[in-house]
């Protein structure tokens, strides 16, 4: 049997570069593109059909998808300060979601198996959470370093801790998001190749387990992205209360 | 003992580590099950918590499964 990971590799369909970077376009980049055309093109076919007291089916289901996270945004990030935050944390959420669901399609590409693109998206949350640390408390927000209740004594030893758990956020963020779309796709496309490597006697089994492990990766595209962004919600809302 | 053989028998022992995730999330559910039975009304919160403690649980077995992959990335 073939590198089970052999259709994770990107080949450029068209060869581009920008000022000595490799901007070729593959189909990443394409997939990521439908990606974004299918959250816009959602939310702007429902403001665009006319937002009525009385809603339809797309407008109801936006309605619930929005609500859903701007209750999980009020609650780890607290009401007053929610309605900051709630655009990203919905964008980031319906990006990842999309991302996820577009790999489930078959013959295109999961954007979020590449660890480069969720490094990306857990490297700008860190930032932001830092940036909002700082502009938010000053110098003050170093004493997220120091748990409250701490003896002096503990100091020197608790800051190295709470410094390598700060930077371990984003590593297992990204590793967390990349890992389990890799692994789903890579346990599909094994089963699959059982299925189509025994005969018809055995091979319905490894079928069948197809089909059960893609209705499982749908589940995990969307309690993934969740993850993701509640997570980055309670990052968040660690730095504005400091503990 | 033969380089690829022994990147092989790696590999293989980077998926004893799901045992204990397999206890993690057995446990997590486990627990979720029975606080939701003694509180059925608190069921919307804890459901809440027992996905994120899943993730993180989950993540955790999904490391050796990337330590795999390097591994295999380094043979060939």
């Amino acid at each position: 049997m073939e590198n089970p990971l052999h259709h994770f590799e990107l080949h450029p369909l068209i060869h581009l570069s920008l000022m000595g970077f490799d901007v070729s376009i593959n189909k990443a980049v394409i997939a990521m593109w439908v990606g974004l055309l299918a959250v816009f093109g959602l939310f702007m076919l429902v403001v665009k059909s006319g937002v009525r007291l009385i809603p339809g089916k797309l407008q109801i289901t936006a309605e619930i998808a929005l609500g859903f996270i701007r209750d999980m945004v009020e609650e780890f990030i607290g009401k007053e300060e929610a309605h900051k935050y709630f655009p990203f944390i919905a964008t980031l959420f319906f990006f990842i979601l999309a991302c996820n669901l577009i790999g489930m399609i078959p013959g295109s590409y999961t954007i979020t198996s590449q660890l480069v693109v969720t490094g990306v998206f857990a490297i700008s949350v860190f930032i932001l959470t830092l940036f909002i640390g700082f502009v938010k408390h000053g110098f003050h927000f170093l004493s997220i370093l120091v748990p409250p209740g701490v003896p002096k004594i503990m100091i020197p030893l608790m800051i190295p801790i709470e410094i390598i758990s700060m930077i371990a956020r984003p590593v297992s963020l990204s590793v967390r998001l990349f890992a389990n779309m890799t692994a789903g796709h890579t346990i599909l496309y094994v089963l699959f190749g059982l299925a189509m490597s025994t005969p018809l006697m055995i091979g319905w089994l490894p079928f069948g387990f197809t089909v059960a492990i893609n209705g499982l990766e749908i589940a995990i595209a969307f309690i993934q992205a969740y993850i993701f962004t509640i997570l980055t919600c309670v990052y968040i809302g660690d730095v504005i209360h400091l503990h | 003992m033969e380089l690829g053989a022994a990147a092989l028998i790696g590999m293989g022992l980077c998926a004893a580590g799901f045992a204990g995730a397999a206890i993690g999330i057995g446990y997590i559910f486990a627990q979720t099950i029975e606080t939701v039975g003694r509180q059925p009304n608190a069921e919307a919160r804890i459901a809440k918590y027992c996905w994120i403690g899943f993730a993180l649980v989950e993540a955790v077995a999904l490391y050796g499964l990337v330590l795999a992959f390097i591994i295999m990335g380094n043979i060939s």
